[in-house]
């Protein structure tokens, strides 16, 4: 139900035009980093406040709603940001990634392709990706202006020199359109090929730093890398143990304390589809050693907010 | 026959520079030619305006009138008429400044080998192979070992850190380097090393040098031509071994004659 | 070669009450290629202003100073710089080098200013160092440790890498020993063949009278208001 006592998204009309004026801005120069008001939101920063305020200005009553974290619909900060809107704004829900218009990010990508009709919204904790290695904010910006970015590579070839490749796993750094220098919000590198010519809107908000940056549909994304040491996509080289997939991102699980583990698909909707289409991994069928975890991985058993 | 009388054209011809800051003068009128492979030593007491000179030279700060037409490789240009974006490039590509500290020219959470490659993959190299062989290079002309390479500076004593910095400036291959007193806060036996090797440097690539300092030794083992400053003028500036034995301006004589003989 | 006319020389001390010394005037003497002139006075003379003010050091308050075409009593000093380099030679008293340098390279360095290869540099060096008698477990080490007469003899072998056409020597001789005196002299002669002008400042009478084809007397050339 609505909560009356707030305006729709809980945001006032008046911020919710200055957002969406900085969002226009965004996919106007895409990559750019857009200054915006960021308001206090009835959450701590580190929780999304920066998607939680670009979804409320993007959202309208038609829309339905997809929040994770992770690839998961059913953890913490999906939980609380998917209830947050079902209180203030009142919208339709869901977890499959195809029915939603609209879905909140943290930390991943879907393994479904996105399509014209949807916006993907990203939570970003620092959306500079020269702060790392010039905290000067003057000194960044004026490296954006004027397109320096030998630094960035120099943040890889640091990799390299240490590790012997670019053990950067995520937040790995994107040229967007072959001019700005991009911070992909912490999505593993597995993901930064979907960034590229995505038939979605995607829109980045970073609410304790006060940016909002976005890239229109179709966008070309490169990521940052040598001529001899180009970048991968890596993923643990596994199939994921619930359905099978061989070609989606996967998280660890430790079963035991006796080195057992299994590898399942991060996005718990793309591992449901599977299932219920009847693919079955390793330990998919086995309901002694795995069900629970299985449960505890499916994300479509939250009864108490469940739309289905 | 030799690099100077082969080349007509001043790398960088300075006209009446003048900074102020507020009623008081940093430099005042300021007006020299600097030829290819020439190194020109300026010396005067702390506010003399040799700082402020050299600030304005490389672009760090704006001087309120005058002119700076550095010979770029389109021709001469005067450099304080450039955008930025372009001054920014040019000090990239053919500037370098080496500082006093070397904190403030090197990234100090960054090892040897990415802060010498830093301008390297700033004027577009992309490759990792390639960056690291010309660093591992550089850091053997500025005789630091090969395997410190992944060393962070913090690691480095004082010295170290200064040649790292001059190899940082360097890789690039610059025209014009500007050294704001670099053999300052060094000790003596580590600066008459870092002498020798600017020496062999400035020789070996046909360097340009502006060299701002208070220590008159440094500007006799390193200076062809020496200018020298006081209140923000230039009071006189001639040959290097000429202005220090046979010193026409009050204020040189007493310069001059206030070094300690060792 | 080189020609010397109507040249003066005053110091003012501008610290010591603005005092004006004039210490030559009307100096002229001129040196042919081939030949060696010179100098001789009585001390505080003259000599070695008049030798500096050749080499650029001094700056003449009056008069020319011509050296292989420029003259350096007005010469810019890049057109001085870049005729020390390749024409005009100076062996002074004093060694003045970067600390810690080895001796081969300071010997060497007058030729890889001019651009000769490393390698050929430094045999050339070599040559000279073992003919001034300079033991080779010095080359490696930096002149300014060694003794007098050592430092001397690096600085004549620094003086003699390049074959200059114009040669300033300032006492080369003194300090010397006998053995090492005669390599010196040897090697004047033979710039002399070559066809090098040669000023010098010879207080060895000896050596005067066997490289000097002419000498000069600078007491002439002392203004009449000094003494």
């Amino acid at each position: 139900m609505t909560d009356h006592a707030y305006n729709f998204a809980y945001l006032d009309e008046q911020t919710k035009r200055m957002i969406r004026r900085a969002i226009l801005k965004g996919v106007a120069v895409p990559g750019y980093q857009v200054p915006f008001a960021s308001r206090e939101m009835p959450m701590p920063y580190g929780w999304g406040t920066g998607g939680v305020q670009v979804t409320a200005a993007c959202l309208t009553p038609e829309d339905v709603l997809k929040v994770i974290d992770q690839g998961a619909d059913d953890t913490t900060n999906a939980v609380s940001i998917r209830k947050f809107f079902q209180r203030t704004a009142g919208v339709a829900v869901t977890d499959a990634t195809a029915a939603a218009t609209m879905i909140q990010t943290r930390h991943r990508i879907p393994e479904q392709a996105l399509t014209e009709d949807q916006i993907l919204v990203y939570q970003v904790p620092i959306p500079e990706p020269l702060r790392f290695l010039e905290p000067r904010e003057t000194e960044t910006r004026k490296m954006h202006s004027l397109e320096e970015y030998g630094l960035m590579h120099v943040k890889l070839y640091e990799d390299i020199a240490r590790h012997g490749s670019i053990a950067t796993a995520y937040a790995y750094p994107v040229k967007v359109e072959g001019r700005y220098v991009m911070d992909p919000s912490p999505i593993p590198k597995f993901d930064n090929p979907k960034l590229s010519d995505s038939p979605a809107l995607q829109l980045f908000g970073a609410g304790r730093e006060q940016r909002i940056y976005a890239l229109p549909p179709y966008t070309q994304v490169v990521s940052l890398d040598f001529d001899d040491h180009p970048f991968t996509a890596s993923k643990a080289p596994h199939d994921c143990d619930l359905c099978g997939a061989s070609e989606s991102y996967l998280d660890e699980v430790i079963m035991d304390d006796a080195g057992g583990r299994m590898f399942v698909c991060s996005d718990t909707d793309f591992c449901a589809s599977r299932r219920a289409e009847g693919h079955v991994g390793r330990l998919g069928e086995d309901q002694f050693s795995s069900k629970k975890i299985a449960n505890s991985f499916e994300g479509i058993c939250g009864g108490a907010e469940g739309t289905q | 026959m030799s690099r100077m009388e082969t080349l007509t054209t001043p790398l960088l011809q300075v006209e009446h520079l003048t900074k102020r800051y507020g009623t008081r003068i940093g430099c005042a009128d300021v007006s020299f030619d600097l030829w290819p492979g020439e190194v020109l030593g300026i010396v005067g007491e702390s506010g003399s305006g040799k700082s402020t000179l050299l600030s304005c030279l490389a672009g760090h700060l704006t001087p309120d009138a005058g002119r700076v037409i550095f010979d770029t490789r389109d021709g001469p240009r005067d450099v304080l008429a450039m955008g930025e974006p372009e001054r920014r490039r040019l000090s990239r590509s053919d500037w370098a400044f080496v500082h006093q500290n070397p904190r403030d020219g090197l990234r100090m959470g960054v090892t040897a080998g990415g802060n010498v490659g830093e301008r390297l993959m700033a004027v577009g190299a992309r490759h990792y192979g390639d960056i690291r062989a010309k660093a591992t290079d550089w850091l053997g002309r500025v005789e630091i070992a090969a395997e410190r390479i992944d060393d962070r500076p913090s690691a480095f004593s004082g010295g170290m850190q200064q040649r790292l910095q001059i190899a940082r400036n360097l890789v690039t291959g610059p025209r014009l380097v500007f050294m704001d007193e670099p053999t300052g806060g060094l000790d003596v036996s580590v600066q008459a090393r870092l002498l020798d090797l600017l020496r062999g440097l400035v020789r070996e690539m046909g360097l340009s040098a502006i060299i701002v300092t208070h220590d008159l030794a440094v500007v006799r083992l390193l200076a062809d031509r020496l200018m020298v400053m006081k209140g923000g003028h230039v009071v006189e500036s001639g040959l290097t071994d000429q202005v220090l034995d046979d010193p026409q301006h009050a204020y040189t004589q007493l310069l001059v004659s206030s070094v300690l003989q060792v | 070669m080189i020609r010397i006319s109507g040249v003066s020389k005053n110091f003012t001390l501008h610290n010591q009450g603005g005092a004006v010394i004039p210490v030559m005037a009307g100096a002229a003497l001129s040196v042919a290629p081939g030949e060696c002139v010179g100098l001789v006075g009585a001390s505080g003379a003259g000599k070695s202003t008049l030798m500096r003010m050749v080499w650029g050091n001094y700056l003449a308050a009056s008069g020319s100073i011509m050296v292989g075409g420029l003259d350096v009593a007005q010469a810019e000093p890049r057109q001085i710089i870049a005729l020390r380099r390749s024409t005009l030679g100076y062996v002074s008293q004093f060694l003045r080098v970067v600390p810690r340098v080895p001796t081969l390279d300071v010997v060497a360095e007058p030729l890889l200013q001019l651009g000769v290869p490393q390698d050929q540099a430094r045999d050339r060096a070599a040559a000279l160092l073992a003919r001034l008698n300079i033991p080779q477990r010095l080359w490696s080490l930096s002149p300014t440790t060694f003794s007098g007469g050592e430092q001397q003899r690096v600085n004549i072998a620094r003086g003699f890498a390049h074959g200059y056409p114009a040669l300033l020597l300032d006492e080369p001789t003194a300090s010397l020993d006998a053995a090492n005196r005669e390599v010196v002299l040897s090697l004047i002669l033979e710039a002399k063949a070559r066809g090098a002008a040669i000023l010098g400042i010879f207080h060895d009478e000896g050596a005067r009278a066997r490289v000097c084809d002419r000498l000069v007397d600078v007491t002439g050339f002392t203004p009449k208001v000094a003494a």
